[in-house]
């Protein structure tokens, strides 16, 4: 594998430098917004998303995709919430049952992946279904959580200087990308991952565990699902089944902006960081002007998107082939996704 | 005897719409059970009535996304933006009709804003835009598909809302309603737009050389380039129609409920789409894909959303089940656990 630098970093780069550019903006036109808390408020605001786009980012490094983050996140809060409210455990019993949880239905979800040849898209659409489906059968209605120690953790403001804080979420939050970046960038496993997500077949013939690395992947994902759950009920002190709804799209976005390729193998667990952040600045640049309904919201991602997209064919070396590469890549996974199955079943409509 | 018997049934059950055919057919069974008058047709005002033809009359929308959808995944697309364009659609229906009682000599008249034929035009080409947005980021830029429409997906939605200015708008025109709930020869209206797309695609695709070209785009697309396809203007095509369709089920979603909804009209449809597709047995992979199946699967989805209401299963259980749906119709596509099960049988075979 080449390492041309260019290509990889310029994305990154691009990022890091809008967000600048976005907060300056801010700044200017927005009295109070340059302020330290104002930059502490996005991670505060933020902290499970950061935590779930970490798991994402893996998975997409791997080049397949998850679908199911959003509701793992949903059902968490709603077994964390339906268990210390109705049932009285203890927190800490609760965190390690529902950590597990979602880590066993990432490890089932990537089974099915790895060992059936399933397609991820539909394995976790599956996935996404199972979780949302298993919040309401816990209780259609919102569960409020009262219960002392845990709104002790969820309303602690951990003073940095002055009067500027942050919450234990974005202690997490944290943790969890420090722990990420070296998973990512200096053990065995983060490069099997980019290995499997640059050429998955050369991956194989490389001796590398394929199958191992890429159920863990899932697994890590389901984990930090669970894990931004977690983080999301310290935020929101409840369980509901229509909670995070929509947050894989999110997650996707983040790490997307911050440069991660769709098709796998190329990208930063530090470029989703500002992805996070870049989806929080714009919420906080349209909550400070007042005057912009909150849909602009989603039509600036959608732009940002679109603009980060066009950004990264531009900057691939074969950009001038026309769309060879996509096909390239989506012909490669079509080989490992159906072996055997083109041959026989080939027909217009049966 | 009885071995070629087997054979027979190994070689039906390896036809692609074995299964939604037989999956279909053990819901409807589940439904009868439950419900004798299930299968009761009945003849009321001149219009047929019945649970049957209320599960296809429901289904209408999710057939007539899925049939778009069968294309572009044949084409080894996907379309995930469908749920934000049905939204688009109804939105601009929406808001050119409008509409008002007036009472006019002592007779109530509804006026729409815009005539509702030039409404319903804007809607659907609105709908085909945003399908040749996709088109031209998908065949044009040469993006990923999923990306591409990822983008219309979380945009559209803001546009919708934009376009309704954030709220539900309510239609009072009453024209308009015959579009999802009006009857013609007895049989709901939707249907004949489905069937009329439907036959529409069935010739197009048998009849025509189409259907082979989007397939061999999607089998190999450098092949067919070789091979002198204009494979760009195929999947610009492609992705156009599909737009089209789910805007034509927008106005269907919108006239239904009666009235436009940025925030939930669609909601998750795609998803449904892209799951009617898969049942149906079009393999995500591309190349082989099968309409009939999709309206098999579409309807697959209504029967069973059907059932769970039906047979008193509390409708929070709707989702669990789909995903149970999901995984299984997954397994059984799948060529590893195929192996394992018909392991002795196939190895005859290549003997």
């Amino acid at each position: 594998m080449k390492l041309k630098l260019t290509p990889r970093t310029v994305p990154l780069l691009v990022t890091v430098l809008l967000f600048v550019l976005m907060f300056a903006v801010g700044s200017w036109r927005y009295e109070g917004f340059f302020a330290p808390q104002v930059f502490l408020n996005l991670f505060i605001d933020n902290a499970f998303l950061l935590v779930v786009g970490v798991g994402m980012t893996f998975v997409i490094l791997s080049g397949g995709i998850d679908l199911s983050v959003g509701s793992v996140i949903a059902l968490t809060t709603m077994v964390t919430a339906s268990l210390v409210e109705h049932h009285q455990w203890s927190i800490w019993a609760v965190i390690l049952l529902v950590l597990l949880m979602g880590s066993a239905l990432g490890l089932l979800m990537g089974v099915l992946i790895q060992v059936f040849r399933l397609q991820p898209f539909i394995v976790t659409l599956g996935g996404m279904f199972l979780a949302r489906g298993l919040c309401y059968l816990i209780s259609i209605d919102a569960i409020t959580i009262t219960e002392a120690s845990y709104s002790v953790i969820s309303q602690h403001h951990i003073v940095l200087w002055a009067d500027n804080f942050i919450s234990w979420n974005v202690v997490i939050a944290l943790v969890v990308v420090a722990l990420a970046i070296y998973l990512a960038h200096y053990s065995a496993f983060g490069r099997n991952v980019y290995a499997i997500g640059g050429n998955e077949r050369s991956a194989v013939l490389m001796g590398l565990p394929v199958a191992r690395t890429k159920i863990l992947v899932y697994t890590l994902s389901g984990f930090c699902s669970a894990l931004a759950g977690v983080v999301f009920s310290f935020y929101m002190l409840s369980g509901y089944g229509l909670h995070a709804q929509g947050m894989e799209l999110d997650a996707i976005a983040a790490v997307v902006i911050g440069g991660t390729l769709l098709s796998g193998g190329v990208g930063y667990v530090f470029g989703t960081v500002f992805g996070v952040l870049i989806l929080g600045l714009i919420q906080t640049l349209i909550m400070f002007d007042g005057t912009l309904s909150s849909w602009w919201t989603k039509i600036a991602i959608g732009l940002l998107l679109c603009g980060f997209c066009l950004l990264q064919r531009l900057l691939e070396p074969r950009a001038g082939q026309g769309a060879s590469r996509w096909r390239g890549l989506r012909r490669k996974r079509a080989k490992q996704a159906a072996p055997s199955g083109n041959g026989r079943f080939v027909g217009v409509d049966g | 005897m009885r071995h070629t018997l087997l054979d027979k049934l190994a070689q039906w059950g390896r036809h692609p719409l074995c299964w939604p055919v037989l999956t279909l057919v053990a819901l409807l069974l589940l439904n009868w059970a439950f419900n004798p008058q299930f299968l009761h047709l009945e003849i009321r005002n001149g219009r047929l009535y019945g649970s049957l033809v209320d599960i296809l009359n429901r289904a209408a929308p999710l057939m007539l996304v899925a049939l778009g959808m069968t294309l572009v995944i044949a084409t080894r697309g996907i379309d995930i933006s469908v749920g934000a364009t049905v939204a688009i659609s109804g939105a601009v229906a929406a808001m050119l009709i409008g509409g008002t009682l007036v009472i006019q000599d002592g007779q109530p008249v509804y006026v729409a804003k815009v005539p509702m034929l030039l409404a319903l035009l804007a809607a659907v080409g609105a709908a085909t835009l945003c399908g040749l947005w996709n088109g031209l980021l998908v065949a044009g830029v040469g993006m990923q598909p999923i990306i591409a429409t990822l983008i219309l997906m979380v945009a559209g939605r803001g546009i919708a809302q934009l376009l309704s200015n954030g709220q539900i708008i309510t239609i009072y025109y009453q024209p308009f309603f015959f579009v999802g709930n009006g009857y013609l020869l007895g049989l709901p209206f939707p249907l004949y737009i489905v069937a009329a797309v439907f036959g529409l695609l069935l010739w197009l695709t048998r009849r025509t050389a189409l259907g082979l070209f989007i397939q061999a785009v999607g089998l190999n697309p450098v092949a067919s380039r070789f091979a002198g396809l204009n494979a760009r203007a195929i999947l610009l095509c492609v992705y156009a129609f599909c737009g089209l369709l789910a805007g034509i089920a927008g106005l269907i979603v919108c006239s239904n409920v009666k009235s436009a909804d940025g925030n939930n009209a669609g909601l998750l449809l795609e998803l449904d789409a892209i799951l009617a597709v898969t049942l149906g047995g079009t393999s995500l992979a591309g190349g082989r894909f099968s309409l009939v199946g999709s309206l098999l699967g579409a309807l697959i989805i209504q029967s069973l959303t059907y059932a769970i209401y039906s047979t008193g299963v509390p409708p929070e259980v709707n989702l669990v089940i789909k995903a149970a749906v999901v995984f299984a119709v997954c397994l059984l596509q799948s060529e590893t656990l195929r192996r394992w099960v018909f392991q002795p049988r196939l190895k005859g075979e290549e003997a």
